[in-house]
């Protein structure tokens, strides 16, 4: 613990708006913490700048997931575990059930939320990619009000969001129109579980007959946020699966796809596996 | 009439588990003494260079700390183990990166960190090396000067003596040269290191913690604080994994501590966290081999030159112990007519590197069972029928020439694991099925041994004691320093004495060990503690047993309770009563330690391992699928904990194979946190199908040869061998990560094909002329 | 400083605390209670593992802030007395623990398990266990345990 626990301050307002007041007093000096399974790995290695935080943890104003007829709004404070057990998530965005069943162990599913993943805007996150293939909507809250975007909107550059000081991730919204979309999702990670994703990919794809009528890839790692994959997506929007269409959706995949060396592995693999694993799901829609 | 039931051969509950099952075993973090402080190690953060200053950031309240430096050593600067190269704190110049430089101590352990940080060292840098190729250039001598410029040491193990005729290279039908590495390995134990240090000006220094070998701290704490033995008491709590890791650095953090302790005058404990302890302490030494052999067209081995070099880190620590197992290992379970290798132990600016499980003999016999496989490809021969032709025998005599009197029958093992594996149907089942196939299937499968005890005259060195006393119950007691640390030690220590003693197991006591109070029975390593310290409390409980017997107070078949009758009556009439065992050398065992020959080892256990691994090629990722190991272990004392045994150190070898990567940059180990230091979880292991067979020794406590680090020489190369079979591709160099794989598999024609290893391409290479 | 108010294995405690101190050196320094180890403090090994409201955390990762009006369960919590629980004695008899190290966590994560399979399988097992490193075992005989003490039906 290379930390001074009695350095910093926490404070655990009991409503949603007294956190934002407080974030709106004084918005550069106290930083949101919901379940800690980021923030407290820097507490324990000594690299946690902000000495002052504010409890997100159990907020009934962020940890919800409300089913309505056409869209599903899972609250930020959501924990992976929430969202694993949700019937409706676990049936409909199987997708996304399956990557917080890849989240951490299950000691980590219970505290980590689905907020804090987005808004820490790791490249290698498992949610995010399947957000991006569900073409979800965040809504952010502060003292002023909501604001609601496509998440594809939200990250600006690398650990760079457009949210602002006073502002936290209030919701994920989903719509319900993804009925005949075949699913697929991969993280190839250094082991089998409780790994980080070197790549993963998360996709949806509609089909017409033999023809794609319409696909969304999400990949984690690939660029210094999570990102669609649009040339690969627009090299097959409205072709049939040949060889020749795999080809050009894996050059597609190489060109739009700048990964990095690093700890984990190496830009060229990731890069390549990438490509395999969207021909994989290609082969799964002939 | 008391019938002795069976105690030995049974699993009965593991001594301390029920402590353990509770999260009430003690170990060192659990234990606060009064008044105790905490302690911090402020360490190099440069390679190698010159310490030009030191410098105390005002903003902390040094007033309130004690600030340990060299200065401080009463004795001498240095932790002893083979060699005094090793400064216990840095003066003037370091030669790795996390090199100890100055100790702290706090009250508060949560300041400490922060006072670490504020100590600014600045060095004038000179160069460093990192690699084996490095250090062998010589261009830069870091450690020796002349001939052992850069080499901690170096053995020359020749059968009988003779350097290999020429002939026999001109004449082999074939020569088979092939090149391999391994990387260092973290051994992770789940606790990490920590003691906690006390001193006093009158009865001298105490130390507990977690470790393997309390004598050994008794040891170096003699020289650090020039104090007798007796003024330097070691008590060893509970231990939650060690794996060789404690088995020689509890002599660094121990007499760190103890310096602290002495200067502050409180009790200090000194427990490192997992960077701390990931990125400072020992590994596994780094290694490459270098194979040339003579083989004839009916895949008889003629002749093999292995060159073996292991990277040592920075100083000699027990490299030159690790250098000499690996040489001994290096030729296998085989045949040789002619036999050479030329081994040498390299320094570089590494942390020192230490034991781990295996101590060279995992590199070396990675090395030969890669090749063996390589030799039987180039000859036109299975990998099966190569090993046939050549394996060891009763009878016959090693590499150095020891002659095998106790049974050998590894043609009967190989037949058995393969069978029991179903390796032939599935070799046939995957050539089948791969072509069609994005996930390549593979099969393969090593053939070794490792030598139990220390190698040659080591025992007889260690000379090792053992006590068995009666407490003023009456209750049978086991003092010795052999440690547990989850391999079974005070269980099948006590299954000893109860068989011996026809007690039950529930009478037997073990006392912890507490050099004050234990006999030195040696180190807790080298696969010595059920054979060796085995036998001596066999021996101790037999006179143990006699005494009473003799002393007329007891008859034979004896129930328990007389046996406690008895145990008082003698302690009222006689006092205490100590029966005790030492070490004594059979008759046939002659090692030769210049010439490198002679018995290396009383007894080995001889295993064939079998791996079924499969590659995705989506992602390029190899996992064991399934995994079979035979092992001829002498006698199993306890079934349970033996098979825990050999699965354990299998899964530290599949980790070893295909996810541990020590990633240093600059000497700087990258990746010292467990997020980024792969070790396998429970959703990364194959099913592990463990086999026993015993061909009682008749050195080892009821027939027991050791067997803990048997498990760690076989899955490595097994595995690489079955990928080679799934891909057709050979790797040679662990760890083998998706990315190595990657690499090779995307290989184009233009650079080069999947199928040439540069390592071939030595001068003489025929092909069979039939 | 803050005052905490939580039930640790069943009995209400009051505790004085900086509200970043972890939850791990609360149990560990504020309460004695040692079960819990610190193998990484980054939440990877499941050495540190505690129940909170019933489920499986790493009290590593908690501020002691949070743990306001929480139920923690600790190994301490398990044994009613001296009698074993089911999953503590499978775990002596099948050599579920060598060390013992990784063991209070690897008897919580079983609990927790066990609570939600009461007959699971042997996936269901891996991915239970998935968060708790061992070292020394290899999980084969860990597997074992999990599944004699789910044949003794241990779920409360």
């Amino acid at each position: 613990m290379r930390s001074n626990a009695t350095q910093y301050d926490l404070i655990a307002p009991n409503s949603l708006d007294a956190v934002l007041q407080i974030l709106a007093d004084s918005p550069d000096r106290y930083t949101p913490i919901a379940g800690g399974t980021e923030l407290m790995v820097a507490l324990g290695a000594g690299r946690l700048q902000s000495k002052k935080l504010v409890s997100l943890w159990n907020l009934d104003e962020l940890r919800f997931i409300e089913v309505a007829p056409d869209a599903i709004i899972i609250g930020a404070g959501s924990t992976f575990t929430d969202i694993r057990k949700h019937p409706i998530i676990a049936e409909e965005f199987s997708i996304l059930a399956e990557a917080a069943s890849w989240t951490g162990s299950v000691a980590n599913q219970n505290r980590g939320t689905l907020g804090g993943n987005i808004v820490n805007a790791s490249p290698a996150a498992d949610s995010p990619p399947v957000l991006l293939a569900y073409d979800a909507r965040l809504t952010l809250i502060s003292i002023r009000g909501t604001r609601t975007l496509p998440y594809r909107d939200f990250h600006l550059a690398y650990k760079e969001t457009t949210l602002e000081l006073d502002e936290i991730l209030h919701s994920i919204t989903i719509s319900r129109n993804l009925i005949g979309y075949k699913p697929y999702i991969r993280k190839v990670g250094t082991r089998n579980a409780q790994a980080i994703s070197k790549v993963a990919i998360a996709a949806l794809a509609r089909m017409n007959d033999a023809y794609i009528e319409d696909i969304r890839i999400g990949a984690a790692s690939l660029r210094e946020y999570p990102t669609r994959l649009t040339a690969a997506e627009q090299s097959l929007v409205g072709k049939t699966i040949t060889p020749a269409t795999i080809a050009a959706a894996r050059a597609a995949v190489l060109t739009e796809a700048r990964p990095i060396d690093d700890i984990r592995s190496t830009a060229k693999y990731r890069a390549t596996v990438a490509a395999n694993l969207l021909e994989e799901f290609l082969h799964t829609l002939e | 009439m008391a019938r002795t039931p069976q105690i030995v051969g049974q699993s009965p509950l593991r001594k301390e588990g029920k402590a353990k099952v509770l999260g009430r075993a003690q170990y060192v973090d659990d234990i606060t003494l009064p008044n105790m402080w905490f302690g911090a190690t402020v360490r190099s953060t440069i390679p190698r260079g010159r310490i030009t200053s030191i410098k105390f950031d005002p903003a902390i309240p040094w007033h309130e700390f004690t600030i340990v430096s060299a200065a401080d050593i009463p004795g001498e600067n240095t932790i002893v183990h083979l060699a005094k190269d090793h400064p216990c704190l840095a003066v003037t110049h370091v030669n790795h990166v996390e090199e100890p430089i100055l100790l702290l101590a706090h009250p508060d352990r949560a300041v400490l960190p922060a006072a670490v940080a504020a100590v600014h060292i600045a060095y004038e840098e000179l160069p460093a090396i990192y690699t084996i190729e490095e250090s062998e250039k010589k261009e830069h001598i870091i450690w020796g000067e002349g001939e052992t410029a850069n080499t901690f040491k170096t053995y020359l193990m020749q059968k009988n003596q003779t350097p290999i005729p020429d002939e026999i290279w001109q004449e082999a039908d074939f020569i088979v040269e092939g090149e391999y590495r391994t990387g260092a390995q973290e051994q992770l134990y789940i606790e990490n290191n920590g003691v906690i240090a006390e001193y006093d000006p009158e009865s001298g220094v105490t130390v507990r913690g977690s470790m393997q070998c309390p004598f050994y701290l008794v040891h170096a704490l003699t020289l650090v604080f020039n104090l007798p033995a007796e003024k330097c008491r070691v008590i060893q709590t509970e231990t939650g994994g060690a794996f060789g890791g404690k088995e020689d650095f509890p002599s660094v953090i121990g007499s760190h501590a103890a310096l602290l302790a002495m200067k502050s005058g409180h009790p200090v404990k000194l427990c490192y966290d997992r960077a701390e302890d990931m990125a400072a302490t020992t590994k596994r030494h780094p290694s490459r081999t270098r194979h040339r052999t003579a083989v004839s067209k009916d895949g008889k081995l003629l002749a093999g030159e292995i060159d073996f070099a292991i990277d040592g880190g920075a100083y000699a620590t027990l490299s030159p112990v690790v250098l000499s197992r690996g040489t001994i290992h290096a030729p296998g379970p085989y045949l040789w007519p002619h036999i050479t290798v030329r081994a040498k132990a390299m320094a570089t600016n590494i942390p020192p590197h230490g034991a781990f499980r295996g101590f060279g003999a995992p590199q070396s016999i990675f090395a030969l069972e890669r090749h063996m496989d390589k030799i039987a490809k180039t000859v036109g021969l299975t990998p099966e029928e190569l090993r046939r032709r050549n394996l060891l025998s009763t009878g016959d005599r090693t590499a150095t020439n020891q002659l095998l009197s106790d049974p050998v029958d590894m043609q009967h093992l190989l037949t058995k694991a393969l069978r029991d594996s179903n390796y032939h149907a599935k070799r046939r089942q995957f050539d089948h099925e791969n072509p069609t196939s994005t996930i390549k299937r593979g099969i393969g499968f090593a053939t070794f041994f490792h030598g139990a005890g220390f190698t040659g005259s080591g025992e007889r060195r260690l000379n090792s004691l053992v006590e068995i006393e009666l407490t003023p119950e009456g209750q049978p007691r086991i003092l010795v320093s052999s440690t547990e640390f989850g391999q079974g030690t005070n269980t099948i220590l006590c299954q000893i004495a109860a068989q011996t003693l026809h007690l039950p197991y529930d009478q037997i006591l073990i006392a912890q060990p507490d050099t004050t109070h234990v006999p030195n029975s040696g180190p807790t390593v080298a696969s010595r503690t059920a054979m060796i310290v085995g036998k001596l409390v066999e021996r101790a409980a037999q006179s143990l047993r006699n005494t009473l017997l003799a002393s007329s107070h007891l008859s034979d078949n004896y129930s328990t309770q007389d046996f406690r009758r008895a145990a008082l009556r003698f302690l009222a009439q006689h006092g205490p009563l100590k029966a005790e065992a030492r070490y004594e050398s059979p008759g046939n065992i002659f090692w030769d330690d210049e010439t490198y020959s002679g018995e290396a080892y009383p007894a080995y256990a001889w295993a064939v391992y079998v791996a079924e691994v499969a590659v995705d090629t989506t992602t390029y990722a190899a996992t064991v699928t399934s995994f079979h190991a035979l092992q001829e272990v002498g006698k199993v004392l306890h079934p349970i904990l033996a098979t825990g045994q050999i699965e354990g150190g299998i899964a530290q070898a599949i980790g070893y194979a295909l996810y541990e990567k020590c990633l240093w940059r600059n000497g700087h180990l990258t990746n010292n946190q467990m997020t980024n230091y792969i070790m396998p979880t429970s959703a990364d292991l194959p099913p592990i199908h463990v086999t026993f067979e015993e061909t009682p020794s008749p050195h080892g406590a009821f027939g027991a040869k050791g067997i803990g680090e048997l498990p760690m020489d076989g899955p490595a190369p097994a595995i690489l061998n079955a990928i080679e079979h799934a891909t057709n591709i050979a790797f040679n160099e662990i760890p083998l990560l998706p990315e190595d794989i990657f690499e090779r598999m995307t290989a184009t024609p233009d650079s080069g094909t999947e199928d040439l290893n540069p390592a071939i391409a030595g001068p003489v290479f025929s092909e069979a002329t039939a | 400083m803050t005052t905490i108010r939580c039930t640790v294995n069943g009995h209400e405690k009051t505790i004085e605390a900086p509200p970043m101190k972890r939850l791990l050196d609360v149990l560990r320094e504020d309460l004695q209670l040692t079960g819990a180890k610190e193998g990484c403090g980054e939440g990877e090994c499941g050495a540190c593992a505690v129940l909170m409201n019933g489920d499986l955390v790493n009290s590593c990762l908690i501020p002691a802030l949070q743990v306001e009006g929480a139920r923690i369960t600790t190994i301490e919590g398990l044994a009613i007395d001296e009698k074993l629980h089911p999953i503590q004695q499978c775990f002596l008899e099948e050599g579920g623990a060598q060390c013992g190290i990784c063991t209070p966590g690897m008897i919580l994560a079983t609990h927790h398990l066990l609570e939600k399979h009461t007959q699971p399988t042997l996936l269901q097992i891996q991915e239970g266990l998935n968060g708790n490193l061992c070292r020394c075992t290899g999980y084969m005989r860990i597997f074992e345990a999990v599944q004699q003490a789910s044949l003794v039906g241990t779920a409360k």
